[in-house]
């Protein structure tokens, strides 16, 4: 289809707007984000982004991503008069003289590390077995250290004096002279229910429930469960007792502050409203107090009450409550400055006090708007109190600055982690729930 | 609730009725209003007892000390404050870290150079700028895939909200921390963190504006025979943009505070200049941060008010929604 010349500029005349773009409605899209181009582009150069990734130790990365979800047994085989005996480090998963299903010692002095059907290491002094898919690959222990054999393959391989064998995920071996240290990877998380020291240490989560209600007590002291929360609890790998403490306290820190905001904000709003108090001085100074309030990051006072009173959830809570009410203030003010004027002027007309005015005039209005302002930043406040906490106010932020700060506490991160996103979740919901109670449902 | 008559008797019977029914329901509203009142009540004193028991100082008696402190955290003069800003030497200056304005300068050529304060809050407002871009750009594109009128595929779109939710509330502290142990210490770290929860917060906000996007465009896009990818680009890309637009800017107000609390614990920028300073007591060094931090928040915020007004009008102003 195709119209004549006489047509098209007919139409070209009718509707100049549709055929004659100025510049910015044709080339803006483009232009913006050709600058926004150049932006990223200066940034990368800004921010050293290449050479930072470049000494990034991503082999590093890839254990601590596996550490949230799994766990590591790091036993030591140490070779000693002609015999082999493993040696575990304080932080080491097992009871002392638990049998280890997958650590065998034999009566020769010998020991076996099983890693997979077909994969194991059989240690002796003298010759460390390599099994691969079921093929053995002896590895000779000289007294210059261990000697990888020269039909090894890639999975094998000689790094001066010390033999490194790869087994995937299942784990990995250091083979030297005189030890051969042992990685064997597990998925899950080890201990999570009791620590080693525990007397019930290797029970599971249903043999936990069984001692829960078998009669006889393991400690005569207490209670079966009883004990199972105090071990639990008291669990000195995991600390859940500490870490659920601390979780608690950032509840608290949001929900006080939150609160406290909500409290100071509403009448001080009543005064920044134009339309509520006819005092432009007072208007405009209660606003400005509120900006102040708002425009000091949540870092400033943080940091700055943290000095005053020491670490703990009252800083978060004053650090929360003072950014918040400068921002509630303001949202709040708006609110009641779009008020319907006619139940306000009824409420007058019948001769009621300024007080009953607003009290039956405005509040009614606004107050859906209020709660509902106010349970919004409570589900923010949950997640910003989390690092409120690390620059040292209190809460799990600390902890989990702690935890990420050793390098070696992935799981204990990702646990933390998913009580956070628990919580969030949960309060997300509660908060949602009354507001469509108030409010009506929003979608 | 205003009471309705004063006189029952004169009233006919079932109006009576009518009346009863209504102020015991009142009465029941009210009694529930005070329980709920009560109990928010009650929880926030246990909160307020529990939180003095953590704290490693008590509030009553921290109080005095919290003034001695603000006391004692004053600068020599009111101009070290600028001094401190603008990285000119102190008069004090006895070799102490304290009063050592000039050895942090940027030198751009041998005499010009950058005060250390300004530079380190361009990195905190460069993080914020670049993670708002970053998230904001893959927000845009998932968005489009968790509404409800433009994806049919239930499964696609409970994928993708449940993704939103989650990085939305992912602590932010850990994606930092994750990947400063894997780049030390620096602003990539920072602008990760902050872009991965931009993109959950943005998206959420998106998908609910693309939600409420009038469909018609998109009819007669479709009855002429176009793609998805035409339809989502010529009926709902530009309805949806000035709104799109102004969360964006929302967002970057929200971002320049995040990034100067991640620099705190790790990320850089002026937030770790700041913590530093005030652990180490350099008064008139922490009034210069929180000075520069103020103006630069202010600054930022009237822009993109303005800004946001210009594009759709006084209706910008959703906080809760944008803040969460």
């Amino acid at each position: 289809m195709s119209i004549s010349l006489a047509e098209k500029t007919r139409l070209e005349k009718k509707y100049p707007e549709v055929f004659k773009l100025n510049f910015m409605r044709r080339w803006g899209l483009l232009v913006g984000l050709g600058v926004t181009l150049l932006y990223v582009i200066f940034c990368w150069f800004f921010f050293n982004v290449g050479p930072a990734l470049q000494n990034g130790k991503w082999d590093r990365a890839a254990i601590y991503v596996q550490d949230w979800y799994s766990w590591r047994a790091q036993p030591r085989l140490r070779f000693a008069d002609g015999k082999v005996t493993a040696e575990w480090s304080s932080r080491g998963q097992y009871a002392k003289g638990a049998e280890i299903d997958w650590l065998t010692s034999h009566a020769d002095g010998t020991m076996t590390a099983t890693f997979d059907s077909d994969d194991r290491l059989d240690v002796s002094t003298r010759q460390v077995d390599v099994y691969l898919d079921g093929v053995a690959y002896p590895v000779a222990i000289t007294a210059d250290g261990a000697v990888a054999p020269a039909d090894a393959p890639s999975a094998i391989r000689q790094d001066r004096q010390k033999v490194l064998v790869d087994f995937g995920f299942a784990g990995q071996a250091e083979i030297r002279g005189n030890q051969v240290t042992v990685q064997r990877r597990f998925l899950g998380w080890a201990n999570f229910l009791y620590d080693p020291r525990s007397p019930l240490w290797g029970n599971d989560l249903f043999s936990t429930v069984g001692l829960v209600f078998s009669g006889d007590r393991i400690n005569p002291a207490k209670s079966n469960a009883q004990l199972v929360l105090d071990e639990w609890l008291g669990n000195r790998v995991w600390q859940h007792g500490d870490i659920l403490t601390k979780l608690m306290q950032t509840l608290v820190m949001a929900f006080v502050g939150t609160l406290f905001a909500t409290l100071v904000a509403f009448p001080f709003a009543f005064i920044a409203a134009r339309n509520i108090t006819a005092n432009k001085p007072a208007n405009w100074l209660m606003k400005r107090a509120f900006d102040f309030l708002r425009s000091i990051d949540m870092l400033i006072w943080a940091l700055f009450f943290t000095r005053g009173f020491g670490p703990g959830p009252i800083p978060g809570i004053a650090a929360i409550f003072f950014t918040d009410t400068g921002a509630l203030g303001k949202v709040y003010a708006e609110a009641l400055e779009n008020v319907d004027d006619k139940q306000r002027e009824g409420m007058k007309s019948v001769g009621a006090s300024p007080a009953a005015v607003n009290r039956f005039g405005v509040v009614p209005q606004v107050l859906p708007v209020f709660v509902s302002q106010s349970l919004y930043f409570w589900e923010s406040n949950t997640r910003s109190a989390t690092i409120i906490g690390a620059v040292g106010a209190g809460g799990i932020g600390l902890k989990l600055l702690e935890a990420m700060g050793t390098n070696s506490d992935w799981d204990k991160v990702a646990y933390m982690v998913l009580l956070i996103l628990m919580v969030v979740f949960l309060f997300d919901n509660i908060s949602n729930a009354i507001r469509s109670r108030l409010i009506g449902p929003t979608h | 609730m205003a009471d309705i008559a004063h006189s029952p008797n004169s009233l006919s019977p079932a109006n009576q009725t009518l009346l009863r029914h209504y102020r015991s329901q009142v009465m029941t509203r009210r009694v529930y209003s005070l329980i709920s009142v009560a109990l928010v009540l009650i929880a926030l004193l246990a909160a307020m007892n529990y939180a003095n028991a953590a704290n490693s100082g008590k509030f009553f008696e921290r109080i005095p000390y919290m003034f001695d402190f603000l006391k004692n955290f004053v600068p020599r003069d009111p101009l070290e404050i600028f001094r401190a800003m603008f990285d000119i030497e102190s008069p004090y200056y006895d070799g102490s870290l304290k009063f050592d304005y000039t050895s942090d300068r940027h030198y751009i050529t041998d005499s010009l150079y950058i005060p250390n304060f300004i530079y380190q809050l361009a990195v905190t407002v460069n993080i914020a700028i670049v993670s708002t871009i970053i998230g904001g750009g893959l927000a845009f594109l998932l968005c489009f895939f968790a509404a409800t009128n433009l994806v049919g595929a239930g499964a696609v779109r409970w994928f993708m909200r449940r993704a939103m939710e989650v990085m939305r509330a992912f602590p932010e502290i850990v994606v930092a921390g994750l990947l400063t142990a894997v780049l030390s210490i620096g602003p990539i770290a920072a602008i990760a963190a902050i872009s991965l929860h931009t993109i959950g917060a943005l998206g959420k906000l998106f998908f609910e504006v693309v939600e409420n996007a009038d469909m018609k465009p998109e009819e007669g896009l479709r009855s002429v025979g176009a793609n998805w990818l035409e339809r989502v680009r010529y009926a709902i890309v530009p309805q949806v943009m000035p709104n799109f637009v102004s969360y964006t800017l929302l967002r970057t107000e929200i971002n320049v505070r995040a990034s100067t609390i991640i620099g705190a614990v790790g990320g850089g920028g002026i937030g770790e200049v700041f913590r530093l300073s005030i652990g180490r007591d350099h008064a008139a060094k922490t009034y210069a941060i929180v000075i520069l931090l103020l103006v630069t928040i202010v600054a930022i915020d009237q822009f993109s008010g303005w800004l946001r007004r210009r594009l759709v009008g006084n209706q910008s102003f959703q906080m809760g929604g944008g803040a969460a």
